[in-house]
């Protein structure tokens, strides 16, 4: 995992509810098996016009928002399709944080594997920092500690939020998931030995061999 | 005596490898589905890593995302840009692995949910995993199946296990009967329209109740299919006869000494009497009535009879400024009867709505008709199993004599890989979104029941299909 210990910048606000990752990214961009080339296409339906220029009125596109580090948006940010690009391609933009009222489940996961923070927030919380934004033009810079577990503006305003501690530490140490599970290797073989007893119709032996 | 437990609280805990801090689980995973667009990611990912799949018996590739439909279809054909290379890439590294792969021409191939149950790939109280939030689905035969991201896809290939926090739990209770004509979808939609797109946020939810203890294994995989569509990551029925009965005798299925093992074990996985869930909800099917999306959300949804409601009375000023996006994206007005509203396109496809059973109950419309003249109307079967048994019962000559497309099976027009064939068009779909854009550029999606679909094909905007 990339780590992430605190950000501060510029929050961009994007206050609607149900923002779907079929909004993120467009199915149509999922192409390749890259792990990177996403970001060019980031609410790629919403930030182009049909000509493929920049819409003028899209936030991302204005001046200070088009630095976000930050997005700020209304519940259920992230539904719908499990697609791991609408992540990647947030990061690939500059985003490392997303301050919410709620979260997709499997985006919310995906999240964490991409360097971003999923910052869970009451909605009259999510608010207040909209309002201190728009109240600065979009200048002043929104921090996301997740050392503290802090959302703090510069006027003193601060927000405690939470996250699962399990991928906290992933996050704040940087953690190969991966790594980390296969020192779990034991374990992994005595579960298995057990359960091939008890369960044995769920492990299946490979039907083809592997060609040298 | 022991505490009474939950469907749910029994599978997951008979998984639990180890506990990971206070709030996450190392979860051993029983089966890994992969398909080319985002299980090509994780098998890649993988190689690049230099590390091995640890027990590629568990894993199964299935080709169906962007491979096309059309018929006579070719081993890389593709509507995507990056299909060929994908599809090619995912054929490539399952054979150099072993995975049990379904390729493109496979008898056995279809949409890999599709597949899941009908091969006996998922089984009660499994744990199944697969890169594509619609997973769900298998949860109608008692597996806890779950969308992942392609880098969760990796850490289970290289560990047969993923790490994850355990949900609340959820009981919906369907009570009732369903009267003739309103079907699974329905109940699903108005499930979605009542407690909302985001109400299943952190649940597991197990679908009971009467309703769901008449419904086949295929109309279940329809309810548990749309779970995702209002967040709940997990939906699943528990194990009885009817999904016994379905599973016996299936490729992947246990046999002889071994199905009686597995059988007894299944048995003793449903809920326990008194077990408690962290929410309930009751949905009353008697008084149901066929369901169509108005909206770009599955949650803006209501009976066909009714009218599109004013975005003023939606109930927080959230919502209230989405349904007027909704409407102008829709073009539609607050006040409109969705009975009359003409349609470009009728889509009978996709993991929700294309089993053997829906193509039945849209071809019961069909038969002996036509559809309108300048319609568009496609049906994609969920499976090319599915496909032969309509075929071998002549349900295809009743699509394609009423005026319908019969295709080849695979994910297609659920959403938009670059065909254009449906832009600027509004279309009612058995699929299971109407995000915007989720068909093709400007496309607006009315979501419905196969029956649905197939009357209002006839008469070419959204009818109720008059049942004889």
């Amino acid at each position: 995992m990339e780590q992430f210990i605190s950000v501060s910048g510029i929050a961009a606000p994007m206050m609607q509810i149900n923002i779907d990752t079929d909004q993120i990214i467009p199915a149509l961009y999922l192409g390749g098996t890259d792990a990177k080339g996403y970001g060019a296409h980031l609410f790629a339906n919403w930030r182009f016009l049909p000509d493929g220029s920049p819409n003028p009125d899209f936030i991302l596109n204005q001046a200070p928002y088009s630095d976000a580090r930050v997005l700020l948006a209304d519940r259920n940010f992230g539904c719908g399709s499990s697609r791991e690009r609408a992540p990647k391609a947030m990061r690939e933009f500059g985003l490392r944080a997303v301050i919410a009222p709620s979260f997709g489940g499997i985006f919310f996961n995906n999240c964490f594997r991409n360097g971003i923070v999923p910052v869970a927030l009451p909605i009259d919380q999510v608010k207040q920092i909209v309002q201190a934004v728009e109240d600065s033009k979009g200048l002043i810079g929104v921090t996301v500690d997740l050392q503290t577990k802090k959302v703090s503006l510069p006027d003193g305003l601060s927000f405690d939020f939470d996250v699962p501690e399990t991928l906290r530490q992933m996050l704040l140490l940087g953690i190969d998931e991966i790594d980390q599970t296969l020192s779990y290797r034991e374990e992994i073989d005595s579960y298995r030995e057990q359960d091939i007893k008890r369960r044995p119709w769920a492990y299946l032996a490979p039907t083809v061999d592997i060609p040298s | 005596m022991q505490q009474p437990q939950t469907f749910f609280d029994k599978v997951w805990s008979d998984h639990v490898i180890k506990t990971m801090g206070t709030d996450s689980v190392l979860l051993q995973i029983d089966r890994l589905v992969l398909h080319e667009l985002s299980g090509s990611q994780a098998v890649r990912a993988l190689a690049e890593a230099n590390r091995m799949p640890m027990s590629r018996g568990q894993v199964f590739t299935v080709i169906e995302h962007l491979i096309s439909t059309r018929p006579g279809r070719g081993p890389i054909d593709s509507v995507s840009v990056s299909g060929p290379s994908m599809i090619e890439g995912t054929r490539v590294a399952s054979k150099k692995w072993g995975f049990n792969f379904i390729d493109y021409n496979d008898p056995r191939q279809g949409i890999a949910h599709v597949v899941s149950t009908e091969l006996g790939i998922a089984f009660p109280g499994s744990t199944l995993v697969c890169c594509d939030s619609h997973t769900s689905t298998v949860g109608a035969v008692g597996a806890v199946a779950w969308g992942i991201g392609a880098t969760e896809a990796e850490h289970v290939l290289a560990t047969q296990a993923l790490v994850q926090m355990r949900p609340k739990t959820m009981r919906v209770n369907f009570n009732g009967q369903l009267k003739p004509g309103v079907y699974a979808k329905d109940m699903i939609l108005a499930l979605i329209g009542k407690i909302g797109a985001n109400g299943g946020i952190g649940y597991a939810t197990e679908f009971a109740g009467s309703a769901v203890r008449s419904l086949s294994v295929e109309g279940r995989a329809t309810l548990c299919n749309m779970s995702i569509e209002f967040q709940s990551k997990y939906g699943f029925v528990a194990p009885d006869d009817i999904t016994l009965a379905y599973l016996n005798g299936r490729e992947f299925s246990p046999k002889g000494q071994a199905w009686d093992q597995a059988a007894k074990y299944w048995r003793s996985l449903p809920t326990d009497d008194g077990a408690k869930f962290d929410l309930e909800i009751d949905i009353d099917c008697s008084a149901l009535e066929p369901q169509v999306t108005w909206g770009t959300s599955p949650e803006q949804v209501t009976s066909i009879d009714g009218l599109i409601p004013d975005p003023s009375t939606q109930k927080d000023s959230e919502a209230r400024l989405e349904a007027q996006r909704a409407l102008d994206y829709m073009q539609l007005k607050p006040g409109m009867s969705l009975l009359g509203v003409p349609i470009d396109v009728a889509y009978i496809g996709s993991c929700t709505n294309a089993r053997l059973s829906d193509l039945r109950a849209a071809a019961a419309i069909l038969k002996g008709k036509k559809i309108k003249p300048g319609i568009q109307a496609v049906c994609v079967p969920g499976s090319t199993p599915v496909k032969r048994a309509a075929e071998a019962e002549g349900i295809d000559r009743i699509f394609i004599e009423a005026g319908f497309e019969w295709h080849e099976s695979a994910c297609g027009m659920c959403g938009h890989i670059g065909d254009n064939r449906f832009a600027n068009l509004r279309t009612i779909s058995t699929t299971n979104r109407n995000f915007k854009g989720r068909q093709g550029p400007q496309t607006r999606t009315h979501l419905a029941s196969p029956e649905t679909v197939a009357a209002s094909a006839i008469a070419g905007c959204i009818t109720r299909a008059q049942r004889s």
